[in-house]
Parts: C-alpha cells; sequence; structure tokens
C-alpha cells in the first residue's frame, strides 16, 4: 500500500503547473470578464498538448485518452492514462476551470469517443475537438429522459431536437449528441452521434451567461433535420436492453474523476491564496491534533485541507481503479461527490476567510466561489451522485430507489 | 518478499473455529455484575499482586525496526499477509468480538479470557522485534492500522483493551533505550504477555497532550512522579503503565511499574463509550521512579509518538464507521414504512451514501499517514489531518447510524447505540494507543 503520486508523473505535473500559472493565471480575469470572447492564447498550448501527447510513449493524457472501461483486469499494478489525466487537470484547474475546459481537442466529448467508439471510428474522429451535449431544457439529471431524435434514413441518421449546456459547444469541432433511436423503448434505444460542426441542421443559436466558468462557452444547439453519416453513431447501433444505455453512462465512470480533480485543482488554489493573504498578520498553517486552542481560521484551514485531501485521495483512488480495470462506478461517484462539494465549499469559506478582499475582483477568489458551483453539477449533480453510489450500496435498481 | 511476521502467528488462528473459541477460551458473556462503581467511588492506593519485570544485568543494544522503501506507484492493494490479516481478524471481530460487544459494554469488563486470545493471535509479538523473542522485522505502521479497524469493527471498547498492550510494546520497541526492551519487551512475547497501557489525558477541558499538568522532577535516585490521568484504558489493571508528564518543560513517557510500589491511586473512570475497556482515572503522588524509567534517549520524539497513537485512534474510528455502515444497509432494507423499504427514500438512501463516502475518506487519508511512517517520511501532517476529519466524520457516522434506525436506534437491541458512544471517543482521547 503507497498512496504517493508516483516519481514518473512528476513531470506532467510540473507542465501543467506551468501552463496553469504562466498561461491561465495572467488571462484568468480577463476572460471572465470577457465573456464568449475566444482565448485565443490557448491555440498555441493545444499544440504543446498535442505534441506531448502523440509523443508519449505511455499513451499520454488527456479527455481523448481515457482508459476504455470494460477492459481486463490489468497485470500487475498500473498507474496509467486516468491518474495521469487526473493530475494534469487537478493542475490545469489551480490555474482556471473555464480554460481548462477551453482547450481545443480535450471537450467531453473526446472521452465519449474513447470510451464507446470502434477502433475505426476511433481512428477517424480520435484527433476532433468534441463536445458532449446531453442535457435539453426538458431533460438534465434524467439523461434517459431526452426527446432529441436520430431516425434512420438510407445512408444516414436525422437528428431533430434541442441541446442546451454544451461546453465548448461554439468552438468545438464536432458535437456528441445523444439522441434516441425510439422513444417508446426507452433509456436502450439512446445513443450517441458525432455531427461535425458545419452539419446542415446544426446551429448554435445561443450561448449562455453564467455565474462562472464564463471563459469557457457554453452553447444552446438546434438540431432540425441534421443528417449525419450512419457511421458516426458511436458504438453498438441496436437497441440492445443489455447494453445500450449503459455504454452511453460508461462514459462517466471515467470522466467523473476527472471532474473531480477539477475541482480539487479550483480548491487547492483557494486554500493556497487565503494562506498567502493570511500569513502577513501572522496566522500561519499550524498542524495540531489538538486543534481547538488554535485560532478559529487555523483550525477552519486544517480542516478545509483535511477534507481538500479526502476529496484528492478519493478521486486517485477512481481513477487507479479503472487504470486497473476495476469497476469503479461507485467509486467514481464517491470522488465526484466528494470533490464536488467540498471545492465548493472551500472556495465559498475562503471569500468570507479573506472578507472584504476575498470578495472582492482583485484577487481571484471570489471567482473561483462562483466557477467552483459547476464541478458540483455537471457530469452528474451531487444529488445524482448520491443516488448512484446508494443504489450500488444498498443493491437497488433505478426503479426502486428513484 | 517478506512474510510479515504476524501472519505467521495468525495462521495458527485459522485452525480454531471461531465459536469453539467462545467457549475454549470462556468468552460467552460472563456477567459479572460487579465493582464498577463509577465516580461514586474514591481512589483507592493501586496494588495489584502484578508482574515483577526483572532488571537484566546483560542488556542487547537497542533494536530499532527499519522502514520500508517507498513504492514507485500509487498502489492500494493490501499485500498478502496484510490481506491475511485482516481476513482472520475480521472472523475473530465477527466471531468472538461481536458476540461479546454487548454484554461486555454491560457490565464494564473485559470477558475473561479474551487477552488469552489475543495471545494466541500473536498480537504483541508483532511489536516486537525478534531479538526480544518477537516477529517483527520492519516497523509496519499500516498494518497496526488494519489491525485496530478490523477489531474495532467488532467492538472499539475490547479493541480498545487489546490494543493498549500491543501500544506498549510498540512504543517501547520505538523508543526505548537497549536497557528497557531487554527488561520489558521478552515479557510480551510470554504466553501471557502482561497487560499495559499509555496514560496521556488528563481531567481537564481542551486537553492538549503537548501540554500534561503531570509533573516529573529530578531526585537524587530518579525521578518524583505527580498528577492525573484520566481515561486510562485498562488503568486498574495494567502492570506496566506508560504515564506522560512534562519534564523540565518538555512532555516525556515514563515507564512505571504498577507491582508493589506506592504513590498511585485509581478509580474507575467510566465514560460515555469504552466501558469495556475499563476506564481509569489515576492519582500519582510523589511517586518515585528510578533513573532508567524515563522512556528512550536522544531520539524520542513526543510528538512523533502522540501522531502514531494518533493512526490508530484512526484506525478504530474507521473499524467502528464501517460497522455501522455494514449494518444499516440491510436495516434500511428490510425495515418497511408506507409500503415498502425505507432504503427507497431518497433522505435516507443519502445518508448511507454519505456514511459511505466519509468513511472511506477517514480510511484514505489514515491509511496515506500510516504508509508515510512506515516508509520512514515525514506524516505530522497528514497524521493532524486524518485525526481531525475522523474527529469529525466518526461522530457524525455514529449519529447517522442511530438516526438511521430511529428510536430502534435508541435502544440498547441494536449496537448502534453503542457505536454512537463509543465514536465519539475518537476526538476526545489521546492515550492507550500506538501504531
Amino acid at each position: 500500500m503507497y498512496l504517493e503520486i508516483p516519481r514518473k508523473f512528476g513531470a506532467i505535473v510540473h507542465q501543467a503547473q506551468q501552463v496553469a500559472r504562466s498561461v491561465f493565471r495572467p488571462i484568468s480575469r480577463k476572460y471572465d470578464l470577457a465573456e464568449h470572447a475566444y482565448p485565443q492564447e490557448l491555440d498555441m498550448f493545444a499544440a504543446i498538448m498535442d505534441g506531448m501527447n502523440d509523443g508519449a510513449a505511455d499513451g499520454g493524457a488527456g479527455a481523448g485518452k481515457l482508459a476504455r472501461s470494460g477492459g481486463k483486469p490489468s497485470e500487475g499494478n498500473v498507474n496509467g492514462t486516468n491518474m495521469k489525466t487526473v493530475l494534469g487537470l487537478t493542475e490545469l484547474c489551480w490555474g482556471d476551470v473555464g480554460l481548462a475546459l477551453s482547450i481545443p481537442r480535450q471537450g467531453l466529448g473526446n472521452s465519449a469517443i474513447a470510451a464507446v467508439a470502434s477502433e475505426a471510428q476511433l481512428a477517424r474522429l480520435g484527433n476532433t475537438w468534441a463536445a458532449m451535449a446531453i442535457t435539453e431544457p426538458g431533460a438534465g439529471s434524467d439523461s434517459a429522459a431526452i426527446r432529441t431524435t436520430a431516425t434512420l434514413d438510407g445512408d444516414h441518421y436525422v437528428i431533430n431536437g434541442e441541446k442546451i449546456y454544451v461546453t465548448a459547444g461554439e468552438r468545438a469541432n464536432a458535437v456528441v449528441v445523444w439522441a434516441t433511436l425510439d422513444r417508446s423503448k426507452g433509456r436502450a434505444a439512446i445513443k450517441s452521434f458525432v455531427v461535425e460542426k458545419g452539419t446542415p441542421g446544426m446551429a448554435v443559436v445561443r450561448l449562455e451567461k453564467k455565474l462562472g466558468i464564463r471563459a469557457s462557452d457554453t452553447a444552446a444547439i438546434r438540431f432540425d433535420n441534421c443528417r449525419v453519416p450512419k457511421e458516426n453513431l458511436l458504438g453498438d447501433p441496436e437497441i440492445s436492453v443489455d447494453k445500450g444505455f449503459a455504454g452511453a453512462m460508461q462514459t462517466f465512470d471515467n470522466t467523473r474523476p476527472v471532474v473531480a480533480g477539477m475541482a480539487i485543482g479550483l480548491a487547492r488554489a483557494a486554500l493556497e491564496k487565503t494562506r498567502e493573504l493570511l500569513a502577513p498578520v501572522g496566522l500561519e498553517p499550524d498542524y495540531q491534533l489538538q486543534t481547538w486552542q488554535q485560532p478559529a481560521v487555523i483550525r477552519e484551514l486544517q480542516l478545509l485541507e483535511a477534507e481538500l485531501e479526502a476529496a484528492r485521495l478519493l478521486t486517485l483512488r477512481a481513477a487507479w481503479m479503472a487504470d486497473n480495470g476495476q469497476p469503479n462506478s461507485k467509486e467514481a461517484s464517491m470522488a465526484k461527490a466528494k470533490a464536488g462539494r467540498v471545492g465548493n465549499a472551500i472556495t465559498l469559506r475562503c471569500v468570507e476567510l479573506c472578507g472584504s478582499l476575498g470578495y472582492g475582483e482583485t484577487e481571484l477568489l471570489e471567482k473561483w466561489a462562483r466557477d467552483s458551483k459547476i464541478l458540483d453539477i455537471f457530469e452528474g449533480t451531487q444529488q445524482i451522485q448520491l443516488l448512484i453510489i446508494a443504489r450500488r450500496l444498498l443493491g437497488k435498481s433505478s426503479s426502486e430507489l428513484k | 518478499m517478506t512474510r510479515d511476521p504476524i501472519g505467521l502467528a495468525l495462521s495458527l488462528m485459522n485452525r480454531v473455529a471461531g465459536q469453539a473459541w467462545l467457549d475454549r477460551l470462556g468468552l460467552r458473556p460472563v456477567v459479572e455484575k460487579t465493582a464498577y462503581q463509577g465516580t461514586r467511588a474514591g481512589f483507592r492506593t493501586l496494588a495489584l499482586a502484578g508482574r515483577e519485570f526483572r532488571r537484566v544485568n546483560e542488556w542487547l543494544p537497542k533494536q530499532r525496526l527499519p522502514a520500508k522503501a517507498p513504492a514507485d506507484l500509487f498502489n492500494l492493494t493490501l499485500d498478502e499477509d496484510q490481506q491475511m490479516i485482516v481476513d482472520s481478524l475480521h472472523r475473530f471481530a465477527r466471531d468472538t468480538l461481536r458476540p461479546a460487544a454487548a454484554a461486555a459494554d454491560e457490565a464494564a469488563t473485559i470477558p475473561a479470557g479474551l487477552f488469552a486470545a489475543a495471545a494466541e493471535l500473536g498480537l504483541t509479538l508483532y511489536a516486537v522485534p525478534e531479538a526480544f523473542g518477537g516477529v517483527a522485522e520492519t516497523a509496519s505502521p499500516v498494518t497496526s492500522v488494519l489491525i485496530a479497524e478490523q477489531l474495532a469493527w467488532g467492538d472499539m471498547g475490547l479493541a480498545s483493551a487489546l490494543l493498549a498492550p500491543f501500544s506498549v510494546a510498540q512504543a517501547i520497541t520505538r523508543w526505548g533505550s537497549g536497557e528497557q526492551q531487554s527488561r520489558y519487551l521478552p515479557a510480551f512475547c510470554e504466553e501471557s504477555p502482561p497487560l499495559a497501557t499509555i496514560a496521556i489525558d488528563e481531567p481537564t477541558p481542551l486537553f492538549d497532550p503537548l501540554k500534561p499538568a503531570t509533573s516529573a522532577t529530578v531526585t537524587g535516585s530518579g525521578y518524583c512522579l505527580n498528577g492525573f490521568k484520566s481515561g486510562v484504558v485498562l488503568g486498574a489493571e495494567s502492570d506496566l503503565i506508560l504515564v506522560a508528564a512534562e519534564l523540565h518543560g518538555r512532555p516525556r513517557l515514563f515507564l512505571v511499574e504498577t507491582a508493589g510500589t506506592d504513590g498511585i491511586r485509581v478509580k474507575p473512570d467510566p465514560a460515555m463509550g469504552l466501558r469495556a475497556a475499563k476506564l481509569a482515572r489515576l492519582e500519582f503522588k510523589d511517586l518515585r521512579l528510578p533513573a532508567d524509567a524515563l522512556l528512550g534517549g536522544d531520539d524520542f520524539d513526543y510528538q512523533a509518538m502522540l501522531d502514531l497513537g494518533t493512526l490508530l485512534r484512526c484506525g478504530l474510528a474507521i473499524g467502528s464507521a464501517q460497522a455501522v455502515l455494514d449494518y444499516v444497509i440491510p436495516y434500511c432494507n428490510e425495515r418497511e414504512a408506507f409500503g415498502e423499504p425505507i432504503s427507497h427514500r431518497q433522505s435516507v438512501a443519502f445518508m448511507i451514501s454519505d456514511l459511505a463516502i466519509e468513511t472511506d475518506s477517514m480510511r484514505l487519508l489514515t491509511w496515506r499517514a500510516a504508509a508515510r511512517a512506515e516508509t520512514g517520511q515525514s506524516f505530522h501532517r497528514e497524521a493532524c489531518l486524518a485525526h481531525l476529519l475522523c474527529s469529525e466524520k466518526a461522530v457524525a457516522a455514529g449519529s447517522h447510524g442511530v438516526q438511521l434506525l430511529g428510536g430502534h436506534g435508541f435502544v440498547r437491541e441494536h449496537p448502534v447505540e453503542r457505536w454512537y458512544r463509543d465514536l465519539r471517543s475518537v476526538a476526545t482521547l489521546y492515550g492507550g494507543v500506538h501504531a
């Protein structure tokens, strides 16, 4: 048993930290204020990241490299792509969550493609920048209730419907759209389709104005008789009660630890900044077993740090399990639930501890407290994670424990 | 791979069926409704016809167990021996501790034979280096934490009693001089090892273990000890007590043998929980100690001693919280209200999810701290974080447990009210433990 970050990931963590510090932080406030402006600074960085991945002997890291679920248990102990991606995103989000979400070719759609695409699809679509379109005006956490339809017509599927909250939906080169082949067949009929930018019938109708992560574009997209080649259906086109929806949901087992990692990076940034601001007042961290005789703020910082550390270790566990081919659905949700809630609580508390300094725009603390809320919502809300965990623990189906 | 020594000792256990143990060792609730009259009883002189530890003329040089080498990779897998220890102790906890726990709590006593069972498990052997008759080859705080988790899953009070002598052996191995190790450690490897404990806590609010009010002053022949200790596990039963006291402005530990001493008075100090651990209050009044009663020399580190204790305390917390989780799952699935199991309600189910999340949070924080300690890395920060998190989450786990059972949780028919009481101790006590 050993719970330290392996030395071999030191380089990627260091690189990501450099990017966060030198690329993201200096432009963080700029794109928070200039919502919907495209952060051009990221193009060059994306090229560097592609280069790093292509050259990596161990399979690289990033959204498009996450291990494909359902693999065979590995031989021996593996610290692989899942852990590496979590570590990288943690550092990048220490810099800025909105910008990290805007890195070309690192969209959630890329993870979906990595998780369920066939080898041929992976070769064709693996290098595109793909956003993920699941949510609809009438279907949020209840993904099975989506109304967007895909109808087979010759060699094409015809997609109709409206998607909202598509992260990077305007900037990405493609969107992975969840649609149903047959609404009467329930969740088994839900499939995902890659729709490339410029396909007639697909239009971005709106960009949302948001509480946080304003550097990241969040699009509403309408599909009007949008025809996509039938090879763009990811995975198995058959409506199978066994595999259908579960296949689509598998993506989340790999992406939830990554989103948890994002919350951890953000919260760590807030804690570090708070300590930095407190130091000149003579309040330094002081780890004690008996904490009740310390100043309230020092005890609180120790507790927040403990909560953050718990979230971090739960996240590493989930990623480690994925790297080692172990089913990790429950553990991925535990990581996401814990990191989402403590990330939000920590950033909000740090604003409070720093007073008007924390609340004002001079520092980034108030921004982080706004950014952190989304991390407890997207990729499954806190409540959805608790539901998944409870069903697994209690052995309940979704019709029993609703 | 070097075989973890406790694995060898524990393999003995596989030959004995759990149920048979209960009878053979007299572990069936031998409820002695006797003298545990609590705070009303006054102090009495602690006069055990206890064990005497022979001074040895030719002692061995002090032994320090080496740290393990840090691993290259993050790894949550238990090694083969750790897994075997966990499996064996889980059976012991399930078949022996759990059935005895309610009566032990009620009678505030330890079932006769339980220490013999622990001796047969070889618990203390594993705390002692080979040179002194034990089987330990490396320091292994991780394994200690795993042991505490499993025993506390059975019952935290009984686990505390079983782990107090183990902890003393650990502390002497970790900090003792060659002379002290030669005098005390072989006894812990005998067929019936001595009872022993670590007395740190004192009866004062906001007690800080770094600042004991108990004091030691230098005399011509050694030391003179004065002060009070409270919540001492096995305080009235122990042959040997490690006592925290201030010497020259710094906290130290003193080896206090209880046989034939005057200057120690004792009275029961029953508490909210951990009743089977027979907590006691001790008073030291001009207790004369020889010069070699001061534990350790230049390499003694009081903070590290407390930090290692914390790891074991956290292990106890994790085990008991896991017991709560494992109990409420079947209960909430079976208990029906409004025509269906209460586990079908999110308000119930989400509490169970939170219990699982926080129990694993406690576990991972503690494991990380222990793994750092085991590989010779700094672990003070990690131990403090684990302690604070366990302090907060352990008490919440106890509370969730009772709440989920409702009125049934409040009555003694179910064990959760006991776990609620035991779990409150995690943030409260510092003594009796050393990983």
